[in-house]
């Protein structure tokens, strides 16, 4: 898995959702979804099942509420798709 | 004491038209939005017509965000926030965003079923052991004040917002319930209005009963006969329609059009006694509704100029003739100008009241009756007690002042207002 590709792919992602454009642009491996992006907290479930659907992969409950910012996605997603 | 209640912002999405000029428009020049419906055919449907609003995606866009949009599947919803949103424009209020909720203002908007496709969606889904992908959207589609709280949202409304159900008698019923919280202080501006969702899952019950027509799935716009001798049932329709409620002083001072006022009006239930069931409405209480209506507005029965009644196409129109006839004391040629917007449109359901008062205060507006279709055959029934030139055919230009709207409902639920041109 390439970082910065996956970075890119994530923030593919979460644009429909994020209501800041400035911390969006800005967007680091430390950038928080609720606090930074101001996704809306309903909103995180829809991210969560569009990277499941972008990476064939299933998070479950334990991991979905670590799922705070672009750091945690990342190991997420790599450790569902080293399992696969 | 008391404030006085006036009208002065429209919005409607109607099968034969989208939004005030068109719809105006369709209704003077009884234009049919009752086509064929080859998901009906598909799925063996007795009926195989219906009206329903033509929104594209486009159009949508102008009221909801693409992320609102995404996975989104409620017509109702859909066609509420779209009329609702035109109302309050034409109003000539704000849509942009403020901090501050609108404390004054609040919305009462029904509906009898919210996102029933969404509805579908979502059980198969979760009898597919998929619960976890509903997404987060399916609770605030299905919620039966789904409409009600996406008006809320998207016009910063902070007085009552709330849904209210009462089967066919719901449009008219809201506009009872806007009118009393303004006429009482409650609230100086209120949004009501009435949205039915389109399609298969909510017009399967009523195919079922054998109440919708069956004889016209070939000749759609033939197809909603109200007081027609040959009226076989009604064609199932959805749609949805807004009327913006003031207190005149605050509508006054902020020098908004008026298009008219409420004067009053009745909502009751026949108890499902007498001749009254689930589906039949008691004729004791029909009649009841609409003298206590005008008493209400503090009016005569004799200054009633025009009727817009609820006359859906079934043999019960002609019961309906004699209960106004009853109640107002007026028969022949003394009986109010009376029309069904039903025979362009179809039945609305839960959406019908509030786009045919739509339809009644725009003819009071503007001085005109327009035409009743496929009545060429009129009921005899009803020519016993009504003269037939109190059914006009032709669009009529004539100077309107006084309009009772009357709506019945399953449950034997009645809901009757009375406006008057400003």
């Amino acid at each position: 898995m390439n970082k910065e590709e996956t970075i890119q792919e994530l923030k593919a992602i979460v644009k429909p959702y994020i209501q800041n454009e400035e911390a969006f642009e800005n967007l680091t491996e430390d950038t928080d979804f609720i606090n930074d992006l101001k996704i809306n907290s309903a909103n995180l479930v829809d991210v969560i099942l569009d990277i499941e659907e972008k990476y064939d992969i299933v998070i479950d409950n334990e991991a979905m509420e670590k799922m705070s910012n672009v750091k945690a996605a990342l190991t997420i997603i790599e450790t569902q798709l080293a399992s696969k | 004491m008391n404030k006085r209640v006036v009208i002065t912002g429209l919005g409607v999405v109607a099968p034969n038209g989208v939004g005030l000029t068109e719809f105006t428009h369709a209704i003077k020049n009884g234009i049919s939005g009752i086509k064929h419906d080859p998901e009906l055919e598909r799925l063996q449907f007795s009926c195989q017509i219906a009206g329903k609003p033509e929104i594209s995606n486009e159009m949508a866009l102008r009221y909801f965000s693409e992320l609102e949009l995404r996975n989104f599947n409620s017509s109702g919803i859909l066609y509420g926030v779209i009329a609702g949103m035109d109302a309050w424009k034409d109003a000539g209020l704000a849509l942009e965003k403020r901090d501050e909720p609108d404390w004054d203002s609040g919305t009462i908007f029904g509906t009898g079923t919210s996102g029933i496709d969404k509805f579908r969606e979502s059980i198969y889904k979760i009898d597919a052991f998929e619960t976890r992908k509903l997404g987060s959207t399916a609770v605030a589609q299905t919620m039966n004040s789904g409409v009600s709280a996406f008006l809320g949202g998207k016009l910063g409304l902070g007085n009552q917002v709330t849904t209210n159900s009462s089967a066919c008698t719901t449009g008219t019923e809201s506009i009872l319930m806007a009118y009393e919280r303004i006429k009482s202080g409650q609230a100086k501006r209120m949004l009501a209005g009435s949205t039915s969702d389109s399609g298969p899952y909510i017009w399967g019950g009523f195919d079922a009963m054998k109440v919708c027509s069956f004889k016209h799935n070939t000749t759609p716009e033939s197809g909603s006969r109200p007081m027609s001798s040959t009226a076989s049932g009604f064609v199932p329709g959805s749609g949805a329609g807004a009327l913006v409620l003031e207190d005149l002083e605050t509508a006054l001072a902020r020098g908004a059009q008026i298009y008219a006022e409420v004067l009053g009006g009745n909502v009751n239930s026949g108890g499902q006694r007498g001749l009254g069931t689930m589906t039949a409405p008691n004729p004791v209480a029909v009649q009841n509704c609409i003298a206590n209506a005008v008493a209400n507005a503090a009016i005569q029965a004799s200054e009633i100029d025009i009727i817009n009644g609820h006359l859906t196409a079934t043999s019960k129109d002609s019961l309906e003739i004699e209960n106004w006839s009853k109640a107002l004391d007026r028969s022949g040629v003394d009986f109010p100008y009376i029309n069904s917007l039903k025979s362009m449109v179809g039945h609305c359901l839960s959406g019908a009241g509030s786009i045919e008062s739509v339809a009644t205060i725009l003819q009071l507006h503007h001085g005109f009756i327009f035409p009743n279709s496929n009545c060429e055959d009129l009921n005899p029934d009803i020519t016993a007690i009504i003269d037939k030139s109190r059914i006009p055919q032709q669009l009529l230009y004539r100077k309107i002042k006084v309009a009772a709207k009357a709506s019945f409902g399953f449950g034997d639920v009645n809901g009757c207002v009375i406006f008057k041109k400003f």
